[in-house]
């Protein structure tokens, strides 16, 4: 049996009953658990649910810390790009501190903020980070797109010995989708596969694997069958799932949000071209954001993005590449 | 707490050989430079002028409370029990260091002793130790935590965040900001306000609202009375407090960067290498902390000349085995390195 739920909910709901669960998973943010009214004050009283002032590095910081000494923090960022202000906490502090000291430390902590914001938010809060953060070892990388992703994975955040970035798409906040009744577990590093289809496999993440699953269904009407792999967590990233798919498929048409080199997609490329070369019947093809900031004005902003029309173009051109070839 | 005039005349002698201890341990990392080239790799930052300031919070710690240091980290383990060779080990990257070869000089950790980690990036630390502090009050463990940190620090958006919020979250946590008057190689008249205004750095305290005071960092009753304060404070719920300990740094920041094969020691403090200022690191250098503290406790019958020279000696044959323990001790296999990466 599946429940409905809001995608925002479904992560609320994954926090609540892993903070039910576990004494020490401690929760904080700015803005947020501002009056004793609030539900998880009300459920978890001021020691776990705190308000911080606009602190990033003391919130992350205390976030290590506390990880270190027995606690799973996890800290609301609201917009990834806050992160950007305390980055040595996420990049060279966190994922680092076990591995130089030898194995003797654990930081198990949730680094959760929005992204992607494609509304108007231009050019300093509607980006995509994780290009900087996916290739650090000892950092882990959630990007769910559905409810259910976001509850599981969410789930194995908290859980999780390692720090976790945990990054859900602004654009996803209120769509309603089914989860499955208890308790809901997403295991990191498993790709799902959001479609079956057998001409061309799409990766795509978060808001782009809406998109791609859009454009799924255009070029069913025109014939093709396209296959779409969402990997879900971009560290550890699921390359087998990708590599098993082109082996079927022959063609991949990768689809990210943020502009090409600081993409995921351009990291599955390169995964693909090491791994799956030889399935490979056309070139791999990138539908990546423009190499801008991004726009105010929504025309222009959505010039830059990716988009079902240009997801459907892409995927006609690597099918018309093999027919060129045969 | 005891106070200092209260303390027994094993706990001062107890205090004076831990001084020599990190004074003697730092001395072989330095001659090491010297004797056995490329065997300390990157960089290595000595204590040598902090030992009063080290030894006399320390020993106001109850046996559970952590402490947090910056990347200056070799005293603090050597004091809380880590044994000196596995520290000597880590900096001679070899398998039996404290990190296993992970981490070296600036990155020490032994959680096992109260001494979780180290970060090598300035003011960091500070929010880890905040960190661990609201760990203590979320599970009423009843520990405080020493956040140690160097007077540059104290620029870092880390220490005005960190401070601001332990504050406001009354955070059972010791602020001991050690002011040895250099920022890396930079003099704190050109880079403090309250420095360059003729104030103490204490006084960044007010900011926050919290109780700070600037003690004299080379006598060790006079910071062990100031962060005894502290600490009970912290243990009472109260909330943190800064303690600016005023001493000088005897080694230069550390030892000189080089590009390998160009060996690297450690050349004339600062002042005199950059500075020219021979008579400050003069003066420094007869306000020895560990001489001071040595003639104190001689001239109040603590001990005698003889007794001390014992200890000295004990101290000293005592390192010399802790070079020799971590010159024997392998270097770590090479693919251990993929160990570690996640837990």
């Amino acid at each position: 049996m599946a429940r409905e739920m809001m995608f925002a909910e479904a992560i609320a709901v994954a926090i609540t009953e892993e903070m039910q669960r576990d004494p020490t998973v401690v929760f904080y943010g700015q803005n947020m658990a501002m009056t004793d009214r609030d539900p998880f004050v009300r459920k978890f009283g001021r020691d776990r649910v705190r308000i911080t002032p606009i602190s990033e590095t003391a919130e992350l910081g205390i976030a290590v810390g506390a990880a270190m000494s027995g606690l799973r923090p996890i800290v609301e960022l609201y917009m990834a790009e806050f992160m950007l202000v305390a980055f040595d906490e996420v990049i060279n502090e966190a994922p680092r501190l076990r591995y130089m000291s030898g194995g003797q430390v654990k930081v198990p902590c949730v680094f959760k903020a929005g992204f992607g914001f494609a509304a108007g938010w231009a050019g300093q809060h509607s980006n995509c980070t994780y290009g900087a953060m996916m290739g650090i070892p000892g950092l882990k990388i959630a990007v769910p797109s559905t409810s259910a992703d976001a509850m599981g994975l969410m789930r194995s955040a908290i859980r999780d010995d390692n720090p976790v970035v945990y990054l859900h798409h602004y654009m996803l906040t209120i769509d309603k989708g089914p989860v499955p009744e208890g308790e809901h577990i997403v295991p990191f590093g498993v790709a799902d596969i959001k479609r079956a289809g057998t001409d061309v496999t799409i990766v795509a993440t978060a808001w782009m694997v809406k998109k791609s699953l859009a454009a799924a269904e255009m070029l069913a009407k025109e014939g093709i069958s396209a296959e779409v792999i969402d990997p879900r967590t971009l560290a550890p990233l699921d390359v087998k799932t990708i590599v098993d798919s082109v082996k079927k498929t022959g063609r991949l048409v990768l689809v990210d949000q943020a502009p090409r080199h600081a993409s995921a997609a351009i990291v599955i490329a390169g995964e693909i071209a090491d791994q799956g070369f030889k399935y490979l019947k056309a070139p791999v093809k990138l539908v990546t954001a423009l190499d801008t900031s991004v726009p105010y004005s929504e025309p222009m902003e959505s010039y830059v993005l990716p988009s079902e029309e240009k997801i459907v173009q892409a995927v006609k051109s690597v099918l018309a590449m093999h027919a060129a070839a045969v | 707490m005891p106070t200092a005039s209260q303390l027994s005349k094993d706990r001062l002698i107890w205090m004076y050989t831990q001084m020599v201890r990190i004074r003697e341990f730092e001395e072989r990392v330095k001659r090491t430079f010297v004797e056995h080239p490329g065997v300390i790799r990157g960089h290595a930052h000595l204590g040598d002028g902090a030992e009063a300031s080290i030894v006399g919070a320390l020993a106001t710690r109850h046996e559970d409370d952590l402490v947090m240091p910056s990347y200056r980290c070799h005293g603090y383990p050597l004091v809380l029990g880590t044994p000196a060779g596995a520290i000597m080990a880590e900096i001679y990257q070899r398998k039996d260091g404290v990190c296993k070869g992970f981490g070296g000089s600036m990155h020490l950790a032994d959680p096992a002793h109260h001494f979780p980690t180290a970060s090598g990036i300035i003011g960091q630390g500070i929010a880890h130790a905040a960190g661990a502090a609201y760990a203590a009050q979320v599970k009423k463990t009843g520990q405080v935590v020493y956040s140690f940190f160097g007077d540059g620090s104290s620029k870092q958006g880390a220490f005005y965040e960190t401070l601001n919020l332990a504050a406001v979250w009354k955070l059972p946590v010791v602020f001991v900001l050690e002011n040895n008057s250099y920022q890396a190689y930079t003099h704190i008249s050109l880079e403090d306000a309250n420095a360059i205004a003729g104030d103490p750095l204490s006084q960044k305290a007010k900011a926050f609202s919290i109780p700070g005071v600037t003690v004299d960092g080379t006598d060790p009753l006079k910071v062990y009375d100031a962060v005894s304060q502290a600490a009970d404070r912290a243990r009472a719920g109260q909330g943190p407090s800064l303690i600016e300990s005023k001493f000088y740094r005897l080694s230069p920041h550390g030892n000189a960067i080089t590009v390998p094969p160009v060996p690297t020691q450690f050349q004339e403090h600062e002042a005199i290498e950059v500075y020219g200022n021979k008579a400050e690191f003069e003066a420094a250098k007869a306000n020895d902390p560990i001489k001071k503290f040595r003639s104190y406790l001689i001239g109040n019958g603590t001990f005698t000349e003889a007794d001390a020279k014992k200890i000295d000696d004990s101290v000293r044959a005592e390192m010399d085995e802790v070079v020799k323990f971590a010159l024997a001790s392998p270097l770590p296999a090479p693919e251990d390195a993929v160990k570690y990466v996640y837990a």
